[in-house]
């Protein structure tokens, strides 16, 4: 006589973390953020130490563009709302709005990455600005390249779960990982915040 | 029967409100977002003396991430008493990465 929960039809007000393995999963996830913010403290932390350690290479202020940067920023805070549009639609059980709404962010994300590829081949083609190339480089690269390799895995991340789970509809399966993906894709936007702010306005100020 | 599958549809509705409510305000972080980046951007192309922009450029850095927790990540709604403790640990550990590394390396 229960109805059954697995169905789309019932699902309780916050499916994602409706179930116990929904909830150690949310718990397990905030876990790994808070870690990941350390990795990205020490990866920072290098930057700051040799962003001026340019040996014969092009130093910052020669190589960045405030207008892409902002392109960029502009795109991934846009992806982060819409991702949180996709959640709004799942809470409302609405799966076919969800997707929608995830294939937008997806779109921005493969944007922002498209952009952050062509900087980065323009820095090495047209300032022989490299990996190799300095201190200063090393770390720009360590740390931006990071970031850029996070935004990568989350847009795969959500193609997966988007292509596994289309003829399943929304259940209490596949919620909890539809909400985990979009936490880490928030995450990442955080990073990115840090990122434009430190290494790119700070480098022009 | 009946009385069944009305309270369900009050509770849909109420759920309904309050998550378009949810929604709203997370639609106006994000506009505060943007006009922080904004401004951020401002300053540096304004050339605003660094001593100055510095400074401000990280608080708003700093505020917007607070707002991509709170309102995005969820972390102002209930049962995130853990999430808020294992974030600020996080952000506890990174910023004393940060600090030792810049002081540490200086070549």
């Amino acid at each position: 006589m229960a109805d059954d929960m697995l169905k789309s039809g019932n699902l309780p007000e916050h499916p994602e973390r409706a179930t116990l393995e929904g909830s150690n999963k949310f718990m397990g996830f905030w876990f790994f953020l808070g870690g990941e913010t350390v990795l990205f403290a020490s990866l920072f932390g290098t930057f700051l130490a040799l962003r001026n350690s340019n040996a014969e290479g092009p130093a910052r202020e020669d190589v960045f563009g405030l207008g892409l940067v902002f392109i960029m920023t502009i795109i991934l805070l846009t992806s982060s709302l819409t991702s949180v549009y996709a959640m709004y639609h799942m809470r409302n059980h609405s799966f076919k709005k969800m997707q929608l709404w995830l294939g937008v962010t997806v779109a921005l994300g493969l944007a922002f990455l498209g952009f952050e590829i062509y900087e980065f081949v323009h820095y090495v083609h047209d300032y022989e600005f490299g990996f190799r190339t300095s201190a200063f480089g090393s770390a720009f690269y360590t740390l931006v390249g990071f970031h850029g390799a996070h935004v990568a895995f989350g847009l795969l991340w959500f193609i997966t779960l988007m292509i596994r789970n289309n003829k399943r509809g929304l259940n209490l399966y596949n919620a909890p990982k539809f909400y985990i993906a979009s936490l880490y894709w928030h995450f990442i936007d955080v990073v990115w915040v840090f990122i434009f702010t430190v290494v790119y306005l700070m480098g022009m100020v | 029967m009946a009385n069944h599958s009305n309270i369900n549809d009050e509770k849909r509705e109420f759920y309904k409100s309050r998550n378009k409510q949810e929604m709203k305000m997370q639609v106006y972080t994000f506009v505060m977002m943007i006009a922080f980046t904004l401004v951020a951007f401002g300053l540096v192309l304004a050339e605003v003396d660094a001593m100055f922009t510095i400074p401000i450029i990280l608080v708003l850095a700093g505020v917007q991430v607070l707002f991509q927790l709170y309102y995005f990540m969820h972390m102002n709604t209930a049962g995130h008493e853990w999430p808020a403790a294992m974030i600020y640990s996080g952000i506890f550990a990174a910023a004393l990465t940060v600090l030792a590394l810049a002081t540490i390396v200086w070549w």
